[in-house]
């Protein structure tokens, strides 16, 4: 019996918030998850900045791609095997690439991914494929099979209906997620009937589509989708310490440039400063590690970074107005910059435009033809239907209102009148901050 | 501020008008891979390179009143168009972009078909690979869209053509 086939003496399973149990049977997911890159996802935190707002959301990347995994396993044994349309085949490879689809995540990575210009798609790719433990055990699957995986998660795999169940508009990546950070945040939104989905979910040639009887489930994952974009991944203060997180690695990589001696090296960061991330020196970075520099940095005699560090650290947030992007609006945030400069706040990082646009999530919608993949209906008379022609529930938040802006500045030094007391006023008359 | 928006807005209106969603993205998707400094990030999607952070992007540039959608009605479907507006001048305006050989490469491009540059975006997706390995793919994951090698061959001296074009800048 080949490696591929190689069973555990005794299924092992990982108790589960989420999904109750994990269950591992294949030796080849059990290997994979003792490797040191899969290890290292215990270590980067699934929501990022979050913990700052629901002080519950520390789980880790590791914990949600368990949860794929595990969905992707309840699909193809307990819903699609034995189904002309799956190919039984296409099992292992479907699992692993559920189980390593978000390896290549750094610490993170939403911020570090803009100010460096990294992509964790291109490192969950040089994971699998270069010299590591996780390449090693796919390889003794067989020689092509890192590259199989690869390109499940590249989305660029021959078999549209595999790639479809990681990454789609109604996905084991989206599901997952979904209920696990609502459970971490403790949110009440979130939560849909999973159960239902999984069981009206038909295997097609080229997508997975949904028993036109499962719709209102449908409906339900549509809605809690859209409530936890502004419940959860949009919450103005998680965009606060964000925003404070992007420009402290602005300032350090300013600093490094400039020729700045920092007290204590920061050792880590020397490739990313320099463009130049070898998979070696990307596997080194967490999140530990980035909070162990954020703490020394608090001690800095560069004042802004010292100050930004401390104000993560320590969760003083910027705080926030709402923005309306207008030629008017644009003119006023001219002038808060013009006044940010006299009152000696340099606004290059104390006065920020964050954007809907800026942040990794989305909304459904259908789209236009050939735009994406939308979710597909199957009717009773066998006619394949888009959702929201079907849904009025999901037509009607398909039109709503999906943009938003905020500009966020310190309020604290704002309202410090030690200094440049008549320019700070005018500042907080212009924000509407002495109502 | 609002840089990565006031590119957006400047291709469009180098463009003049651009007729379809899918043919947007896939023109910005080209233009970055001639180096033109857009920000948006790309992945490989059913039908080919797509970016949810630009359609969110112009979504924002929609709703600030920047850019004008219509939505028209094609034979079974919707297309959006897209121009820019008279706000949306004045916000360009706001901004310096030095970006000179953009217009030729995009006034181009919104010459061709959806379809071709779906075909041409997919090429550059996968620069990395030998043009044998490039066609296999667009041959396996394009099946239904039916390219010749003809089709493929221009598609690979479009580029050529493109990147001439993008030098200027």
């Amino acid at each position: 019996m080949g490696y591929s086939a190689e069973k555990l003496s005794e299924e092992k399973v990982f108790k589960d918030p989420v999904h109750r149990y994990v269950h591992v049977r294949d030796l080849v997911i059990w290997d994979l998850i003792g490797t040191r890159e899969f290890q290292r996802l215990r270590r980067v935190r699934q929501l990022g900045t979050t913990f700052l707002t629901f002080h519950g959301a520390e789980h880790s990347r590791l914990n949600h791609s368990l949860g794929v995994y595990e969905i992707v396993r309840r699909i193809i044994d307990d819903i699609f095997a034995g189904r002309p349309e799956w190919n039984q085949q296409e099992r292992l490879l479907c699992l692993c690439a559920a189980l390593l689809h978000d390896l290549g995540h750094g610490p993170f990575s939403h911020s570090f991914e803009k100010v460096f210009d990294l992509d964790h798609e291109h490192f969950t790719q040089a994971i699998i494929l270069g010299d590591t433990e996780v390449n090693s055990v796919l390889s003794r699957v067989d020689k092509t099979f890192p590259k199989k995986v690869a390109e499940v998660i590249a989305k660029t795999y021959e078999s549209k209906l595999v790639v479809s169940l990681i990454s789609s508009q109604i996905d084991a990546d989206r599901m997952d997620y979904l209920q696990r950070d609502a459970y971490f945040t403790g949110v009440s939104y979130g939560h849909f009937d999973m159960e239902r989905i999984l069981r009206v979910m038909r295997p097609r040639e080229d997508q997975v589509v949904f028993k036109q009887s499962g719709m209102h489930a449908v409906e339900d994952y549509i809605m809690s989708r859209y409530q936890m974009y502004w419940q959860v991944y949009f919450h103005p203060v998680t965009r606060s310490a964000e925003v404070i997180l992007t420009k402290i690695l602005h300032r350090a990589k300013y600093l490094y440039e400039s020729g700045y001696g920092f007290q204590h090296e920061p050792h880590h960061f020397y490739s990313l400063f320099n463009g130049d991330v070898a998979l070696a020196d990307y596997l080194k970075m967490d999140e530990s590690v980035i909070l162990y520099y954020f703490q020394i940095w608090e001690e800095e005699k560069d004042p802004i970074l010292s100050d930004l560090c401390d104000r993560f650290v320590n969760r003083k947030l910027f705080k926030y107005a709402e923005f309306q992007p207008s030629n008017d609006q644009m003119n006023k945030l001219m002038e808060l910059n013009r006044l940010f400069k006299k009152a000696g706040i340099d606004p290059e990082y104390y006065l920020v435009v964050d954007s809907s646009s800026d942040l990794p999530y989305d909304f459904y919608r259908p789209g236009e033809e050939e735009e994406r993949l939308p979710i597909h209906l199957l009717k009773n008379n066998g006619e394949i239907r888009e959702l929201s022609r079907e849904s009025e529930i999901v037509d009607a938040i398909s039109g709503k209102r999906r943009t938003d802006h905020k500009l966020y500045f310190p309020e604290d030094l704002l309202r410090d009148e030690s200094t440049k007391k008549n320019i700070k006023r005018q500042i907080r008359q212009l924000l509407d901050l002495d109502r | 501020m609002f840089k990565d928006h006031a590119k957006i807005i400047k291709a469009i209106s180098v463009a003049g008008e651009v007729a379809g969603r899918k043919k947007l993205q896939k023109i910005i998707f080209i233009a970055k891979k001639l180096s033109f400094p857009f920000q948006e990030k790309f992945a490989f999607h059913f039908y080919g390179p797509y970016s949810e952070e630009l359609t969110l992007r112009i979504e924002e540039l929609c709703n600030m009143g920047y850019l004008n959608e219509v939505r028209e009605k094609k034979s079974g479907y919707y297309q959006y168009c897209y121009t820019i507006t008279d706000p949306g001048i004045d916000f360009l305006s706001m901004h310096e972009l030095e970006m000179p050989a953009l217009q030729g490469c995009l006034l181009d491009m919104n010459m061709q078909n959806a379809r071709f540059l779906e075909l041409v975006s997919t090429v550059l997706y996968f620069d990395s690979l030998e043009k044998e390995e490039v066609v296999e793919k667009i041959f396996t994951l394009k099946s239904k869209q039916k390219y010749t090698h003809e089709e493929i061959d221009e598609a690979y001296a479009y580029i050529e053509q493109l990147k001439e074009k993008a030098k200027l800048n």
